[in-house]
């Protein structure tokens, strides 16, 4: 198990690395921040100053040296635009697309999981029918149609819910959260389930597909045939298979939860990372987007990893082993 | 005598195929009286296995039963599913055939046998737990307690079936059903199985219905037998009486058909199988063998000292710690219109020597030598040409066919690919093969799908021979085919044997096959040949106590040979090794002409 965890942080390093070079040198080929930043009336003296300021009057080589030497020390730079450090800032906007993301894998698998459980059981019935009909739907529409549809229902017809912003929130063992309170609960209600939506008809068919499998096996049959009753074949027999493999594609889901955030917060003005890494590339802020893509990269690894173990734990034919997989 | 426990009759169950329903068993009548084994015996699709899911009511909603099924004087149909299950598993325990699948693989084996116990028996968790413990040791599993906590993985295929064994008696059951419970089995751990479940039911008195394909079984296990063919009861009766005086030409065809260890006692060359004329129940007499062995001329398969291992490797710098010695220092020469089988139970290296010498798999030392041309070290062009003098027939027809292939086109494919046919004579070159192998030429145009087990077999054979090779590598060929199937294409490789004069290196775990059809015999274990020499010498005088061992375990299709059997209950070993094992050098002692077992040099001086 050690030797396990050694490899795949190794693994996570190297993969940090390569993005870094990766970005790196994608960023320094498009466009130049200085342009963006400084406004067309700048002379050719101030404007000297400024790249001299950021030192982009260096070799792209000796630029990246000059970062790596700095991010081994935990310093990935300053923002162009803001002048804070691009982690602080990253780090003041996770907690909000985190909570939206949890909030809506969340609701993907309390949704998703019965339903896709109810189709799979019965694959003829009208309601099982009806919960892959919405399941095309929910694969098919824009995300960002839905969105606008729901904001115009329930915020504008209705009023039930807030179409904007965070709500209250306090303080989870120092980190601001919304789902505590009533006020920032409703208003993470519409973009959480704007964004689990796509998912939610991902986790159904998921689970209809493993349900109906599982139950055509073996060792199903052969708990029918110990006389076990049909809940209890349901719950552990069935379900516990089922979700082996539906916990690799959750793993791989949540990362992109994140990362798809962006669409959803723009609509809802929730104030998460999303919006600040558009607004980064707008404007070419180097450091923050560069923090970013690599604040994922670890993300990606850590949920990775996490899915791994949680494999292991619910399948014991899955051991852990260091190198190559 | 008393009342029956099990009455069946008039039992009918239909599938609905589409909008009709469709027939599948008709009219089955049969009664198991307590204490009593009955065995249902019939070929795939026989409709036995249906028999024994229409009395648990496992069939499903697309399938219905009608007739009577009284157990302990209940009918069975007349229950609601809510009733079925406290009668399945609680009063009829049922052992499926698949002990790789029947147990479910992310729960513990301690957990799957006590929700039996808190199900059925009311028992609260730890008692059920002490009780699966007292089960487990009951069907002989060592140390009980540990392998409570273990999944299903850590436990090899008879272990398996003893876990299973031990959840349907649970509950001491009045009637235990038993689906093929030993099909999947190597023969020594279906030896093991079979005695198990014969002490146990006399331990418990229970019922047993048996529903086998094995004759050999049939004649081991059961006091009476019925015999279902496609989807009716053709026979009942006592065991005895059926094996020696069979009522039905169906009853007569199968017992024709069955290989008997032991039937070729004084006979040195193959035997055809009888075949029975299902009408008339007429036996054609068995055409004579011709000797088709040429002893004058180079043997056209030789093997030198092969030596075939995989690493096994752990760690972060995948080390290799340890190699699983697959095939150890083989050597074997096969002649022209010889038949060499090699036997051995699953993992004893049987399979990896056949694939090593076609170079499928890559040997790890050692000659092979096909038709005089070096195989080991033979480049891709090489390769090509040896590969046409040897082909392979492989064990499951319905995964070695492409199902996207019209069969004339596999069979056409390797002639093509080799340059041999043109387009304009392939097709009447896959015709002549088609009627070789005993198939008609217009079914060229068909797939797969629409062939049976037994004619894909054929296929294969006709796509093997595409090539006029001179020998052919047949790893499990007839295993997974129905007895009378079996007997069809065994003697269709005798007859192609002595048409062709093609050898034949024949892999197989079936003793009775084997002594059928071979000139001479290989017994492998752990990747050695532990004994070697002509088949009747082999047979009829084995040496090395694990031939004995393996002969000793064939069930024998003749009730009145019941043996009392001393069976251990070793498992199989797998042939792992530490890195850098040194084999000990083995040699091998003379016992008769051409005969030679296994022995190690320090053995006989110790």
């Amino acid at each position: 198990m050690s030797s396990y965890l050694f490899s795949r942080l190794a693994q996570t390093i190297v993969t940090l690395f390569v993005m870094s070079v990766l970005v790196f040198v994608g960023l320094y080929m498009v466009g130049n921040p200085v342009d963006v930043l400084l406004s067309s009336s700048a002379t050719p003296q101030e404007r000297m100053e400024v790249i001299r300021a950021f030192g982009l009057d260096r070799p792209v080589w000796e630029q990246y040296f000059t970062f790596l030497t700095k991010a081994l020390q935990g310093d990935l730079g300053n923002s162009f635009i803001f002048n804070q450090p691009a982690l602080d800032l990253i780090f003041q906007r996770m907690p909000a697309t985190l909570e939206l993301a949890f909030v809506a894998l969340v609701m993907a698998l309390i949704i998703g999981i019965p339903l896709g459980v109810r189709a799979g059981l019965k694959p003829k019935s009208r309601i099982s029918r009806l919960i892959m009909t919405f399941s095309i739907l929910g694969f098919s529409l824009p995300t960002f149609w839905i969105g606008l549809i729901m904001i115009m229902i329930f915020s504008v017809f209705l009023g039930w819910l807030p179409a904007s912003g965070r709500g209250d929130t306090v303080n989870l063992l120092g980190v601001p959260v919304s789902f505590l309170t009533l006020d920032g609960l409703s208003h993470l209600l519409l973009p959480a389930f704007n964004l689990a939506l796509f998912k939610i008809s991902l986790v159904i068919r998921l689970t209809r597909a493993g349900v109906m499998e599982v139950m055509q096996l073996d060792y199903v049959r052969f708990a029918r045939a110990k006389g076990i009753n049909e809940k209890r074949i349901l719950r552990v027999h069935v379900l516990k298979n089922t979700l082996i493999p539906l916990i690799t594609v959750i793993g791989l889901e949540l990362g992109s939860l994140i990362a798809f955030a962006v669409v959803t917060e723009t609509i809802f003005a929730w104030p998460g990372m999303g919006k600040l890494i558009i607004d980064a590339i707008g404007v070419l802020d180097r450091p923050v987007i560069l923090a970013y893509l690599l604040i994922t990269v670890v993300m990606f690894s850590v949920i990775n990893l996490v899915v791994d173990i949680l494999y292991s734990i619910v399948d014991p034919r899955v051991r852990l082993e260091g190198g190559s997989r | 005598m008393s009342e029956p426990i099990l009455s069946i009759s008039g039992l009918t169950t239909e599938f609905k195929v589409g909008k009709e329903w469709r027939d599948v068993i008709r009219n089955v009548n049969l009664d198991i009286h307590q204490g009593e084994t009955v065995a249902v015996v019939g070929e795939s699709g026989s409709g036995k296995s249906v028999t024994a899911m229409s009395v648990m009511r496992l069939l499903g909603s697309n399938a219905r039963s009608s007739g009577k099924i009284l157990f302990e004087g209940q009918d069975l149909l007349g229950l609601t599913q809510e009733a079925m299950q406290t009668v399945r598993g609680n009063r009829i325990g049922m052992i499926f055939q698949e002990p790789m699948t029947s147990l479910n693989p992310v729960l513990k084996i301690g957990e799957q046998i006590t929700e039996v116990l808190m199900e059925h028996r009311g028992l609260e968790h730890r008692a059920a737990l002490a009780e699966a413990e007292r089960l487990l040791e009951k069907v002989r599993i060592p140390s009980a307690r540990q392998r409570l906590n273990e999944y299903p993985l850590s436990f090899s295929g008879g272990m398996r079936q003893r876990v299973v064994i031990a959840i349907a008696l649970a509950c001491e059951p009045k009637l235990l059903i038993a689906d093929e419970p030993t099909t999947a089995l190597d023969v020594t751990i279906q030896a093991q199985i079979l005695e198990l479940i014969k002490a146990l039911q006399q331990e418990e008195g229970m019922a047993v219905l048996f529903i086998t394909h094995d004759m050999g079984v049939v004649a081991e296990i059961s006091d009476r037998t019925a015999v279902m063919f496609r989807g009716d009861v053709v026979e009942t009766g006592l065991t005895e009486q059926i094996f020696r005086q069979p009522a039905h030409p169906y009853t007569r065809a199968l017992l024709a058909a069955v290989p008997q260890l032991g039937s070729m006692n004084g006979q040195s060359l193959p035997l055809r199988f009888p075949i029975v004329d299902m009408a008339t129940g007429q036996i054609e007499p068995v055409k004579p063998t011709v000797d088709t062995v040429r002893n004058d001329a180079d043997p056209v398969l030789k093997v030198e000292r092969l030596v075939t291992r995989f690493p096994v490797k752990k760690g972060i710098l995948r080390r290799t710690v340890g190699n699983i010695h697959a095939v150890e220092d083989v050597s074997f020469e096969v002649r022209e219109g010889e038949t060499l089988s090699l036997v051995g139970e699953s993992g004893c290296g049987k399979s990896t020597t056949g694939r090593s010498i076609l170079r499928l798999t890559d040997p790890t030392s050692g000659r092979v030598t096909i038709q005089q041309r070096d195989v080991v070290s033979a480049d891709k062009q090489e390769l090509a040409v040896i590969r046409r003098e040897a082909q392979m027939i492989f064990q499951d027809p319905f995964e070695s066919l492409n199902p996207r292939l019209r069969v004339g086109d596999a069979i056409a494919e390797p002639m093509v690919a080799h340059g041999l046919a043109g387009a304009s004579d392939v097709g009447e070159r896959v015709g002549k093969l088609l009627e070789k192998v005993g198939l008609s030429p217009s079914m060229a145009d068909r797939f797969p799908h629409e062939f049976s087990g037994g004619q894909r077999q054929r296929v294969c054979i006709a796509r093997a021979l595409a090539l006029d090779p001179k020998m052919i590598v047949a790893d499990e060929s007839v295993s997974a085919l129905d007895v009378s199937i079996k007997a069809q294409v065994i003697n269709l490789l005798l007859d192609l044997q002595e048409q062709l004069g093609l050898g034949y290196l024949f892999i197989s775990h079936d003793m009775a096959v084997v002594e059928r059809i071979s000139h001479r015999v290989a017994v492998m274990y752990m990747g050695e040949i532990v004994e070697i020499g002509p088949r009747q010498a082999v047979f009829e005088n084995p040496q090395h106590p694990y031939t004995r061992k393996l002969m000793a375990a064939v069930p024998i299709a003749d009730p009145t040979r019941k043996r009392v059997r001393q069976i251990s209950n070793d498992e199989i070993r797998t042939p792992y090794r530490e890195a850098g094992f040194v084999p000990p050098s083995r040699e091998y002692l003379k016992i008769g002409e051409d005969h030679f077992v296994l022995g190690r040099k320090q053995e006989r001086a110790a």
